[in-house]
Formats: structure tokens, C-alpha cells, sequence
């Protein structure tokens, strides 16, 4: 396929994820006020973090005056899904495709663009990538700016209803393999029970809901590459 | 000019963490454990962030629930993921729309 073509439906497939930042980073943009932030600096901070979770939690140091180390530990610690994503995405790039899509390409993992990525077949695109980045990082960086400057605009309802679109996405990622194998099939299911497990259970519950994806997603996972290792004529 | 300091660590350490794997990793991993566990990864994450947040995502319960279930019927015949969306942000709004 032509990079024009993967460029386009990479834009199509992250329209929906440019709508639902745009609702997500409003309220990102509330709380930057209140640690106070100028829409400027937010409007930065989302440009150059594009991490839902990760920066809720930088703001969270902020309004501590945390130091510049636990800074940096806190975003590893709120990031290192990325660690992983960027991982699984090494092994499905192009060996002959230059470095610096590489490079590019890095700057905007998140959980949506690696959702919508890595389904597709084959190599990844770097064109489908770019396609998807263009209306996902103005979506949540004039999101965040816009949160900062006028608090809640948007009706109540509207905010509702726009911040279920991020996980109709995660759906439409893991439901059509999940349909296929049934490995998948069984590892969702855990997946949800294990995680609202997690989220009522004292012990864990205090867990931020960051470390609770990383815990889980490595204990599944490696559970089930253990038990049922993939053939090796599954790969791209 | 603090908050910019802060900014730029989070930053770094974000875009580090992104780009480290897909620019060292250069080769074909060989261990089948390693490469199956990278190919479930996605699925189980992406399954772990969606279970319960979605149902504290919207002013119910209620209709987060429902939207899970739109969500997984619509992508289970086949919806792709702009429709699959769509029609979850549909239910919730019609039903808190009814709801009031």
C-alpha cells in the first residue's frame, strides 16, 4: 500500500482518538489550572508528554513540589507500559525502513496510536502512524490549553458521552482477536475479572491504576506465553 | 520557569522510555517466550484499561456498562474502530439523555 493511502486511513482511524483526547486532556487542563499552569505551559506539557496518565500524575508532583528526581521516577513509573509497547513495536518494523521513523514514530506511543497501529498487518507504517498522530496531538494538546482556560465549557453530558470513545477503541482493537483465538478470547476475560479484582481489593486498590495495568499485563501475559507460546509461522 | 523544568523531565523521561526499545531493539528477537508474551501484551493491556474504568468514565454506571456491551457486540460482527466508537458514545449520551 502507498504511504498517501496509509497516511489517510491512518488520519480516519485517529479521528475518533483526536475527539476523545480532546474531551480526556479538558479535564487534564482543569486540574493544570489549579496546580497553576498557564494554558501555555499545558498546552506544552501535552505536546511534549502526550500520556494521560503520566502527566496526571507529573501535575501531581507539581502541586507537591516534588524534586526533579522524583519526577523523573514517577514518570517511569506511570510510562513503563510505553516500555513495553515500544518493545512489541521494535519487533514488527521494517529492517530496511530508515531510522528516523523510528525516531518519529517513538514520540507518540500511546496506548491509542500502538492500539491502532499494531492491529494493522505486516510491518508497521510508518504513514499510518503519522496519519493517525496528525488530528491526535492537537486534539490533546488544544484540549489540555482549552481546560486550562475556561474550565468546563462542554456540557457534562457531552463530556460523558465523549469519554467512552477511548475505550470503543480499545474494543474494536481486542474483540475481532479475540473472536479468532480463543487464547485471546480467555486472556480478555481474565483480564477484566483480574482487573476490577484489583481495583476493590484493599491490598491493591491503593495501587495507582497505572501500576495495577503494568502488574497485571505482565503477570497475564507471561502466564500466557508460558502456557501457550505462539507457533512461529504466526509472525508477520 | 520551575513548572517548564518539570515539563522537560517529564518529558525526557517519557520520550526515552518510547523511543529506547524501537531504536536499540534493532533485531529479531529469538526467544519464542519473549515473542509471544510482546504479541499478548497489547491485548491484555488495552482489556485491563477498559475494565472497570469504563464504568466510572460516565456519569452512571449504568451506561458505561451498556456501552461495553454496544462496544464488544458492534466489534464482534465486524465494526471497525471509528463505528465501534461512535456507537459507544451514542449509547451513553441517549441514555443519560433519558435518564436526565
Amino acid at each position: 500500500m502507498d504511504r498517501k493511502k496509509q497516511y489517510l486511513e491512518g488520519v480516519r482511524d485517529g479521528i475518533p482518538i483526536g475527539l476523545g483526547y480532546f474531551a480526556v486532556s479538558f479535564s487534564l487542563g482543569i486540574l493544570a489550572k489549579n496546580v497553576g499552569l498557564t494554558p501555555l505551559q499545558a498546552a506544552v506539557m501535552s505536546l511534549l508528554n502526550n500520556a494521560s496518565a503520566g502527566e496526571y500524575m507529573g501535575l501531581t508532583v507539581m502541586a507537591a513540589g516534588g524534586t526533579y528526581g522524583g519526577m523523573a521516577l514517577a514518570m517511569l513509573i506511570t510510562n513503563a507500559r510505553y516500555l513495553l509497547m515500544s518493545c512489541a513495536m521494535s519487533q514488527r518494523m521494517d529492517p530496511d525502513m530508515p531510522f528516523y521513523h523510528r525516531l518519529l514514530m517513538a514520540f507518540d506511543i500511546t496506548d491509542e496510536l500502538f492500539g491502532i497501529t499494531i492491529a494493522r498487518p505486516g510491518y508497521l507504517s510508518p504513514w499510518y502512524m503519522y496519519g493517525g498522530m496528525t488530528p491526535a496531538i492537537p486534539g490533546w494538546m488544544i484540549g489540555t490549553a482549552l481546560g486550562t482556560l475556561a474550565g468546563s465549557v462542554l456540557p457534562l453530558r457531552v463530556v460523558s458521552a465523549f469519554s467512552v470513545a477511548l475505550y470503543g477503541m480499545f474494543i474494536a482493537i481486542f474483540i475481532p482477536p479475540a473472536r479468532e483465538d480463543r487464547v485471546i478470547a480467555a486472556l480478555v476475560a481474565l483480564a477484566f475479572v483480574s482487573s476490577w479484582g484489583l481495583s476493590v481489593l484493599p491490598l491493591t486498590a491503593a495501587l495507582s491504576e497505572g501500576t495495577r495495568t503494568i502488574l497485571l499485563t505482565v503477570v497475564l501475559s507471561a502466564g500466557a506465553a508460558a502456557l501457550f507460546p505462539r507457533k512461529e509461522d504466526a509472525e508477520p | 520557569m520551575r513548572i517548564y523544568g518539570y515539563i522537560l523531565v517529564m518529558a525526557g523521561v517519557s520520550y526515552l522510555i518510547r523511543a529506547l526499545p524501537v531504536t536499540v531493539l534493532r533485531k529479531p528477537i529469538q526467544s519464542r517466550f519473549i515473542r509471544s508474551f510482546l504479541y499478548y501484551v497489547p491485548y491484555v493491556t488495552l482489556a485491563v484499561m477498559t475494565f472497570p474504568a469504563i464504568l466510572h468514565a460516565t456519569q452512571s454506571p449504568l451506561s458505561g456498562a451498556a456501552a461495553l456491551v454496544v462496544g464488544v457486540v458492534a466489534a464482534w460482527l465486524g465494526a471497525d474502530l471509528f463505528k465501534t466508537a461512535v456507537g459507544c458514545c451514542a449509547v451513553v449520551f441517549l441514555l443519560e439523555f433519558f435518564m436526565g
